[in-house]
């Protein structure tokens, strides 16, 4: 697995650049992320998905789907989209410092 | 006192459960199964009925001649479950106790669920074949269709048979040569995975048998609207696709009542199941089989008749109040019908993805690769659906866990 460096510490990521261990994310870190992610400025609304997609984490051991998110988070699928036009549940882990979401088989 | 299963769903799952308890106990049991209707579909065979090549009332029988004489069938819709006192409230506002719930309702098309889906257009240009009436409306339109573009669309996943999209596109391609119009038809197919199909080896093979057909792939496309009038379909980042006649497979929930449960299900109505014993996540006395279950395990029919081995003999043990039996691996296998009298078999669970090889069975079905003999191996199981796997006979050679004997593992 390759090290990167965040906000100064030194984060284990897949090849993709998902954190292997969630509990060395930071809040700090979601804006670093962000930017790379195309995202320019984290809104309230980014929040409320960032903390939801961890706390599902925690809870369930994956990350929703699009689909769950937009029954659960409280952010409609269409807004979803405009908050993170490269897909909603993929980066929203992405910034969330979780796994990639199992998605489906 | 004898002891109540009751089993919620004479679908697949539900009649092969019931048939299995009933052999165990021979009478020792109260077994009793709900469901809403008596006929009970071959869903394998709806793939078939839009291009002609079966008839559709050939799937249709009883529900209840599938169960062994001395389970009882009730023909109701559910309510709702109460897990506190154990009770199930019917439709017809009965109320039946239990000492085992099994969950066996399967999974439930939502085309609602999607902008313009059931607007103007559907049943006209826009279709499903995941149920009877769809794939039959969609069998006159192919009928009466002499070019132009047809876009089979996968809204969401999770999907049953993940493969069947696929295996119509396959189809399709067939279909239109046999009519000496598949130059005329433009073919895409539209998924909102990163590839064909969900599994890296398998999903590699069958994109470049899309490509070898001139079947265009689309990839990573989540449907926000279907638009019948105009003929696009729109995706949540904005591109669209446009299209003559539309295939499209709704997104899937469980079956409404379990949203009325408290307790029981996850927010698209799917129940919280452990993967290796069934055993729902709700409560002790309360399992899973089949679609109905939020397992990362495929919704198909062969899953179920995998996990009914195992079911059983922890309905067995949890009655007896020994340890549950958590050997459930997740084992799928599915025959992909890929045209031209050919298919594909693949074979897998929730760790080994599907590799090529042969499966270890005195026929030796080759894995991961086009036969004219997987292609009989489809055609021959709706013979095994009814007269082995419902009555809840073990097929020959084909047990619950997957084999590894035959396959060129990495
Ligand atoms: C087009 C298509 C092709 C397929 N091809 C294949 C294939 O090639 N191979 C394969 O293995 N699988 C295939 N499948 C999947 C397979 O049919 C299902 O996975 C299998 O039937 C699941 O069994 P089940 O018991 O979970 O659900 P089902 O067999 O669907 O049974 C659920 C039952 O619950 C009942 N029910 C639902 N809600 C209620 C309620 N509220 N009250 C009372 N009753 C209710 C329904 O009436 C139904 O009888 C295919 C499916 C489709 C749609």
């Amino acid at each position: 697995m390759p090290t990167t460096t965040i906000a100064e510490v030194a984060v284990e990521v897949t090849d993709d650049g998902f954190f292997v261990d969630p509990d060395q994310w930071t809040e700090d870190m979601a804006p670093i992320l962000a930017a790379e992610a195309e995202i320019p400025e984290l809104t309230d609304r980014h929040w409320q998905v960032i903390r939801f997609m961890r706390d599902e984490y925690f809870a369930k051991g994956t990350g929703p789907t699009v689909r769950m998110l937009g029954k659960t988070s409280g952010v409609s699928v269409k807004e979803l989209y405009q908050l993170f036009p490269m897909g909603p549940a993929k980066t929203a882990a992405l910034l969330a410092g979780i796994p990639k979401p199992r998605g489906c088989i | 006192m004898t002891k109540r299963i009751l089993i919620l769903g004479g679908g697949t799952g539900g009649t092969l459960t019931a048939n299995r308890l009933h052999k165990k106990y021979r009478g020792r049991i109260d077994i009793t199964v709900v469901d809403e209707n008596n006929d009970h579909v071959y869903q394998p065979g709806l793939l078939f009925v839009p291009f002609g090549l079966t008839q559709s009332e050939d799937l249709v029988r009883p529900r209840k001649r599938q169960l062994r004489r001395g389970v009882n069938f009730v023909e109701s819709g559910v309510e709702s479950v109460d897990i506190e006192s154990r009770a199930v409230t019917l439709a017809n506002g009965d109320v039946l106790g239990y000492d085992v719930l099994v969950i066996a309702t399967g999974a439930r098309l939502v085309p609602d669920e999607t902008e313009g889906l059931t607007g103007p257009g559907w049943n006209e240009k826009v279709f499903t074949f995941y149920d009877l009436e769809g794939a039959r409306s969609l069998e006159e339109a192919l009928d009466d269709f002499d070019g132009g573009r047809l876009v089979v669309n996968v809204v969401d996943m999770p999907i049953k048979c993940p493969v069947a999209p696929l295996e119509f596109c396959f189809l399709a391609d067939w279909y239109f040569h046999e009519r000496g119009i598949r130059d005329q038809v433009e073919l895409t197919y539209v998924t909102p995975l990163d590839g064909a199909f969900t599994k890296p080896r398998a999903s590699e093979l069958l994109g470049g048998m899309l490509d070898e057909r001139g079947i265009h792939v689309i990839t990573d496309f989540n449907t926000g609207e279907v638009d019948g009038a105009a003929g696009t379909i729109v995706g949540f980042d904005g591109r669209e696709v446009e299209f003559d006649l539309a295939v499209v497979v709704p997104v899937h929930s469980g079956a409404e009542y379990v949203g009325r449960s408290p307790g029981l299900g996850d927010a698209l109505d799917f129940v919280e199941t452990d993967p290796h014993t069934l055993q729902s996540q709700a409560a002790p006395e309360v399992f899973v089989i089949g679609d109905a279950a939020n397992l990362p395990a495929s919704k198909a029919g062969s899953v179920s008749h995998f996990e009914g081995e195992v079911l059983v003999e922890n309905i067995v043990r949890f009655l007896a109040g020994d340890e549950l039996d958590s050997s459930f691996d997740g084992h799928a296998n599915c025959f992909i019908e890929t045209g031209f009298d050919k298919a594909l078999l693949i074979d897998f669970n929730y760790e080994q993805e599907p590799v090529d090889g042969h499966y270890p069975t005195a026929v030796g079905l080759p894995l991961l690769k086009e036969s004219r003999l997987n292609h009989l191996g489809k055609l021959m199981f709706q013979w095994f659906y009814w007269h082995s796997l419902l009555p809840g006979r073990d097929i020959p050679g084909i047990g619950a866990a997957m084999p590894t004997a035959g396959k060129h593992l990495d």
